[in-house]
């Protein structure tokens, strides 16, 4: 459809270009310099001491924690859900297609007032649960229901279009060879719905990580229990403390992109299979 | 559509009590998940009658974080589509080194965590920052102040439009353009008059999208903002302050209104995609019978 030009091009391409650029720097990649440059510039005795601190460290253990856990369970249920939207015909299909996207609509600040609405002590669900010993708020199971919400629709949009392009004429193979449908599940749908699986659960993942709306309003905040990194980095800059503010949020950030990556990793060794099958 | 219309077929193959079973799953699970939350807002904001729910609204706290909300997605959309559409014209229509690194650049602040985008520019413009003693000795105040509720706006919505424009522009190519330039329209003209109607769906799609999230920010707002009520609490902000004060049902109200876009949003964007899809699917088959004739 492209054809190359080599000698000439379209008006407009540096001013557009420059301002791109302009814009880009200006807004995210100057002021994300900062970051690492603070904590570059920081001692490196006082940036590991700040990093290795006990609070520091269970709140890694509880933001990475909680947010494995829920990518888990949005695997398995958003791809239950993708499964029914894209192989089923009920009614109510495209009603639940479109709900999907909630949580990319809802403001944070609103899902978790409504999320402590009803998984608080005073609960619609919460208060039930109370008796029996199960605390849905102010609990690490709170933030574990607040990621779970943020994180559904990565996983159900990821698989969506993979579960399309699976167009069935393998599985049919497969059957008419005498494989029974689990069979043809576990040998043929699963391994071709891997990589996108593996795609979502960390975009899910990753999202949950760096979560602040939705968690701060039914995790308690108490240090060392339910004290999530984001919210570790707010409690540092109220008491000024803007280095080990940078230094937590450098760390959380180089995750974050890590995890990213390997999602550009995960499609590379997608390609690379499809390609070779 | 038709790419899927034999993985239907194979499903309805499965068994009635696997369809059910996982029809029931879903269902069951984005009701308990998704719909309940979002009933509850509204449930919660009526709980006490209309009137207190009217009177919620009757605060100049209230007036005021409608104002900032507004005011901040009112500046961060526009910029952010003038942005979105620069680059999406630099990027799909010329070839260049590093294509790819500014596209992963340009989604950057997607990958980052709310509150690292407000504490961004607390390094830049803040006390300990790098301009702000210059800043305080000529007194422009920017980070708890509105500039600094705006910026942290523009950074966590910055991509939406572009993402939504690149790929939407590449796939059309630059056919079009060619022939209006060729017929001796200039560079803007051709913008306004061929470009533009082909990506206004996706415009507009980014647009929705954009303002919802400058409009429901939270975590990045909230580390800029000096929390001073009547000041620069954004509706969100405002909401959090209710909250702790236990007032609840003027919580709820508040959340109400960003509820209710959420849903005007989700409504937007799914006849959005479908426009799109229609768009995509005609012109991939005006392509089609061009080849083949």
């Amino acid at each position: 459809m492209m054809k190359k030009r080599s000698t000439a091009s379209l008006p407009g391409f540096r001013i557009t270009m420059g301002y791109t650029l302009f814009y880009l720097s200006l807004i995210v990649l100057i002021p994300l310099a900062a970051l690492f440059l603070k904590a570059a510039t920081m001692d490196g005795a006082e940036f590991y001491a700040t990093i290795t601190s006990k609070r520091v460290l269970a709140a890694y253990r509880l933001t990475f924690g909680a947010s494995f856990i829920a990518a888990c369970i949005n695997t398995v249920f958003g791809a239950v859900v993708a499964w029914s939207i894209v192989r089923y015909r009920f009614v109510g299909r495209q009603l639940l297609d479109a709900i999907i996207d909630l949580p990319f609509a809802m403001p944070t600040a609103v899902s978790g007032i409504a999320l402590m609405a009803i998984y608080g002590p005073n609960g619609l669900i919460g208060k039930h649960l109370i008796p029996y010993g199960i605390k849905t708020a102010i609990s690490p199971l709170g933030i574990v229901i607040a990621l779970t919400f943020i994180g559904l629709p990565f996983v159900v949009r990821t698989l969506q279009p993979a579960l399309e392009e699976l167009d069935g004429e393998a599985e049919q193979a497969a059957a008419s060879l005498g494989a029974s449908r689990w069979q043809t599940f576990w040998r043929i749908i699963v391994p071709s719905l891997l990589p996108s699986l593996l795609t979502g659960f960390t975009l899910a993942f990753a999202r949950a990580l760096g979560e602040y709306g939705s968690v701060v309003f039914v995790a308690g905040n108490l240090p060392m229990k339910t004290e999530i990194a984001s919210l570790l980095i707010i409690s540092k800059l109220d008491d000024a403390d803007v280095p080990g503010a940078s230094a937590i949020a450098a760390v959380m950030l180089v995750a974050t992109l890590l995890i990213l990556l390997s999602v550009q990793g995960i499609q590379w060794w997608s390609q690379r299979r499809t390609g070779r099958a | 559509m038709s790419t899927n219309s034999k993985g239907i077929a194979i499903g309805q193959q499965d068994p009635t009590w696997v369809r059910f079973l996982v029809i029931s799953i879903s269902i069951a699970f984005v009701a308990l998940m998704l719909v309940l939350p979002l009933g509850v807002v509204f449930w919660e904001a009526f709980r006490k009658g209309v009137s207190a729910y009217v009177a919620s609204f009757q605060d100049r706290n209230a007036v005021r974080a409608i104002y900032m909300t507004c005011l901040a997605a009112g500046i961060a959309v526009p910029l952010n589509l003038v942005f979105g559409i620069a680059a999406s014209w630099a990027i799909a229509k010329f070839n260049f080194r590093g294509k790819s690194l500014l596209i992963a650049l340009i989604d950057l602040p997607f990958a980052i965590s709310p509150v690292i985008s407000g504490l961004v520019y607390i390094l830049v413009f803040g006390m300990q920052g790098w301009l702000g003693k210059w800043l305080d000795g000529h007194g422009i105040q920017i980070i708890f102040a509105v500039p600094g509720i705006v910026l942290a706006t523009i950074f966590v919505t910055f991509p939406f439009v572009a993402r939504e424009l690149i790929p939407l522009m590449q796939e059309q190519g630059s056919e079009e353009e060619w022939a209006a330039i060729s017929l001796g329209a200039n560079g803007w003209q051709t913008f306004w008059r061929v470009t533009l109607p082909n990506i206004k769906w996706g415009v507009l799609y980014g647009v929705l999208l954009c303002n919802a999230r400058a409009m429901g920010e939270f975590g990045a707002v909230s580390v800029v903002s000096s929390n001073i009520r009547g000041g620069t609490n954004t509706l969100p902000l405002h909401i959090d302050a209710l909250y702790n004060d236990y007032n609840s049902v003027a919580a709820f109200a508040m959340a109400s209104i960003l509820a209710f876009l959420g849903v005007i949003t989700l409504i937007g964007k799914t006849l959005l995609e479908r426009k799109l899809q229609q768009e995509t699917s005609s012109s991939l088959e005006s392509t089609t019978t061009e080849e083949s004739q």
